[in-house]
């Protein structure tokens, strides 16, 4: 089991308020990454369910108990941090037992469950190896076989692959995921990275300054973003923000369109506008529009598309793909 | 386009050779021209070490003391027989070490914990920390005399007071135990040495590892068994070797406080030869005396490296 619900909780350090009023339920077995922007306070969040940090106001319940006053050791959760954090002077072996030993356990048993801790993260040639003696991506397997091996009631991730390079990104990407949905234990995972947030999550809490902006799975929050923050946040091209005289006179402040959802014409219908830069993937081609009173916009083409720098086009909008922003930033619904 | 940019490849790859081969020369270079400016330094060194061993050989050879210093006679290795069977070499020896190994044991075993201490958060614990390691700027000659006649003196010592304040008799420091009062002293002075290198390594320890650790359940013992201790291996080498080089020479402290006595019982071998030379004049012997010292020192740092030495390896 390991059901994580967090009621009102707030955090400062000192006169500063990093966390304001955080309210969440995390479902047994479920993914869930908090993503957000560099200093909203993912961190202090995770680590205030770890109990590294106390509360200042507000519960943390883990199956119905509330463990704000539980030390870290005894809520039955391990954490993966950024850094690794392996210990030093010991074997991988050492390092992954350290916490069973810790908790008293007969040798024996240790020992196979190291063994089968290190089996499924394909450790067992290194189990005897120092930390220094191992690559980037093995240390971060032991990292995180030092946390499966204590069978937590959830584990927490503090953006652990964001010391790897991109291929082996993609790759413990993929493994992380299939090791939790094998598992089935509840994984909290921290990142600044959309498209980890989008790829690997169950469900995605966006956090903006302190604050929960939105709560839902990767598409809802694609589909149906509550707020401009978490519009241009999710979703890699950014999505158009349209503000002025057009959105006027759809009688809203601001107009959002994905750059994936404009349809572009070379000839005479919807917003006329000048290409810019023209990117071509092959597989996708990215125009930088310019759009007079709109703005540039930037449109997205999936396959080659034969534009260069200054070329007119027109640019269609569809329409059941567009979101309207009141002034304070919040979707209008228009069901 | 084409055959030109694959010219273009061709010369940049050669251009990178060619730049190689000039780093290589410039590394040459760099390394004679250092050789060079450094040479100046090193024979000025080299005499300045090899002009006071090569005499301290020579008199050692001789039979040469002050006061029959125009009688003067080469006796080979006579002086070195005598120093070594001199029943006070034996003793001085086994003093030395037993001064050398208590100012370890203790500035390491309290070392460790005061620097634990002056880690945690503290109030005014820049303050404190300036206090610990005031000892360290007093004069060894200074801190023996205020040791000697303001703490540990029998009848006006602050001891003697405190004591006296509880009923008891006040020991009789330098009379009746004092290696111990040497030992007190020395290592009094060498405290905060260890203290500060201790300090600086756990504020060099990783703040990740240990809430990894407080994760993992280990308790606060826990972590400095398995995390810390380890941890400090290298720095408590380097405070090991450091402090041996300077101890195996104390001087001014036996020097000030007890002369050597009383009888030779802490007489080390540094005092040793002083007296031998200034007491009783005899610079043959004498110099035979600091070269014995010489190799003793060296056979320490022998056994040294080759126990802990090993530490300092990454
Ligand atoms: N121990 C601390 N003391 C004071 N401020 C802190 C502390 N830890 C974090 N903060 C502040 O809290 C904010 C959020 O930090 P953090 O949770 O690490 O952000 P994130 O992980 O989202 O990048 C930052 O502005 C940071 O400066
Ligand atoms: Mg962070």
């Amino acid at each position: 089991m390991g059901q994580i619900t967090l009621q009102g909780v707030r955090k400062s350090f000192g006169p500063v308020n990093i966390i304001k009023d955080a309210n969440l339920d995390i479902e047994n077995g479920s993914f869930v990454v908090f993503v957000g922007p560099s200093g909203c306070g993912k961190t202090t969040l995770l680590r205030l369910i770890a109990g590294l940090e106390d509360v200042t106001g507000g519960q943390i319940l883990i199956d119905g108990r509330n463990v704000v006053d539980v030390p870290p050791a005894k809520r039955g959760l391990s954490m993966v941090f950024q850094s690794y954090a392996l210990y030093p002077h010991m074997s991988v072996r050492g390092n992954i037992a350290f916490g069973l030993k810790m908790a008293g356990l007969p040798r024996p048993e240790i020992n196979r469950k190291v063994e089968a801790a290190a089996a499924t993260l394909n450790l067992t040639p290194y189990l005897d190896r120092k930390p220094r003696e191992l690559s980037g991506g093995q240390r971060q397997r032991v990292a995180i076989g030092r946390a499966i091996v204590r069978e937590p009631k959830a584990f927490l991730f503090d953006e652990p692959l964001s010391n790897l390079d991109a291929a082996l990104r993609v790759q413990m990407r993929l493994e992380v995921t299939k090791l939790q949905k094998q598992l089935a234990t509840t994984a909290v995972y921290v990142t600044h990275d959309q498209v980890e947030a989008m790829t690997m999550a169950d469900k995605i809490v966006v956090l903006n300054a302190g604050r929960i902006e939105q709560y839902g799975s990767p598409l809802e929050l694609y589909e149906h973003p509550a707020n401009l923050f978490v519009a241009g946040f999710i979703g890699s091209p950014k999505m158009n923000f349209v503000p002025g005289e057009v959105a006027g006179e759809a009688g809203v402040a601001i107009i959002g369109i994905r750059p994936e959802h404009l349809k572009i014409g070379k000839d005479g219908d919807g917003w006329p506008g000048r290409v810019s830069v023209a990117e071509h993937l092959g597989s996708d081609t990215f125009l930088y529009v310019e759009g007079g009173k709109l703005g540039t916009l930037t449109v997205r083409y999936v396959g080659e598309l034969s534009l260069r720098a200054g070329d007119r086009v027109w640019l269609t909008p569809d329409p059941a793909r567009m979101h309207r922003f009141n002034k304070e930033g919040s979707v209008i619904r228009t069901s | 386009m084409e055959p030109l940019g694959r010219q273009e490849a061709a010369m940049t790859t050669q251009q990178v050779i060619a730049t190689q081969q000039t780093q290589v020369v410039a590394t040459e270079q760099t390394q004679v021209l250092g050789r060079a400016l450094l040479s100046p330094a090193v024979v000025l060194l080299f005499i300045w070490m090899i002009v006071p061993l090569a005499m301290t050989i020579y008199f050692s050879t001789l039979h040469y003391t002050l006061m029959d210093s125009e009688n003067w006679s080469f006796v080979g290795l006579e002086n070195f027989r005598y120093f070594l069977t001199d029943p006070a070499f034996l003793t001085s020896l086994q003093n030395t070490l037993v001064l050398v190994g208590s100012v370890l044991a203790i500035t390491i075993l309290l070392g460790t914990p005061l620097a634990l201490l002056l880690d945690q958060p503290v109030i005014g614990r820049s303050v404190v920390r300036l206090m610990v390691i005031a000892p360290f700027f007093v004069m060894p000659t200074v801190s023996a005399l205020v040791w000697k006649n303001l703490l540990m003196h029998p009848v006006s010592g602050l001891f003697a007071w405190i004591a006296n304040l509880f009923g008891l008799t006040p020991i009789d420091w330098f009379n009746d135990a004092p290696m111990l009062a040497v030992i007190l002293i020395v290592a009094w002075q060498w405290l905060p040495f260890a203290t500060l290198i201790l300090l600086t390594a756990l504020q060099s320890q990783d703040e990740e590892q240990k809430e990894a650790a407080e994760m993992d359940g280990a308790s606060a013992l826990s972590t400095f068994i398995y995390l810390t201790l380890p941890h400090l291996a290298r720095p408590i080498t380097v405070v090991v070797l450091i402090e041996t080089i300077f101890l195996l020479t104390v001087f001014a402290e036996i020097f000030v406080t007890t002369g050597g006595g009383p009888g030779l019982q802490t007489t080390n071998i540094a005092f040793l030869i002083y007296s031998q030379a200034l007491i009783q004049f005899d610079v043959g012997n004498a110099s035979a005396g600091g070269l014995v010292a010489v190799v003793i020192a060296n056979i320490v740092a022998f056994f040294l490296v080759r126990i802990i030495g090993r530490n300092l390896e990454v």
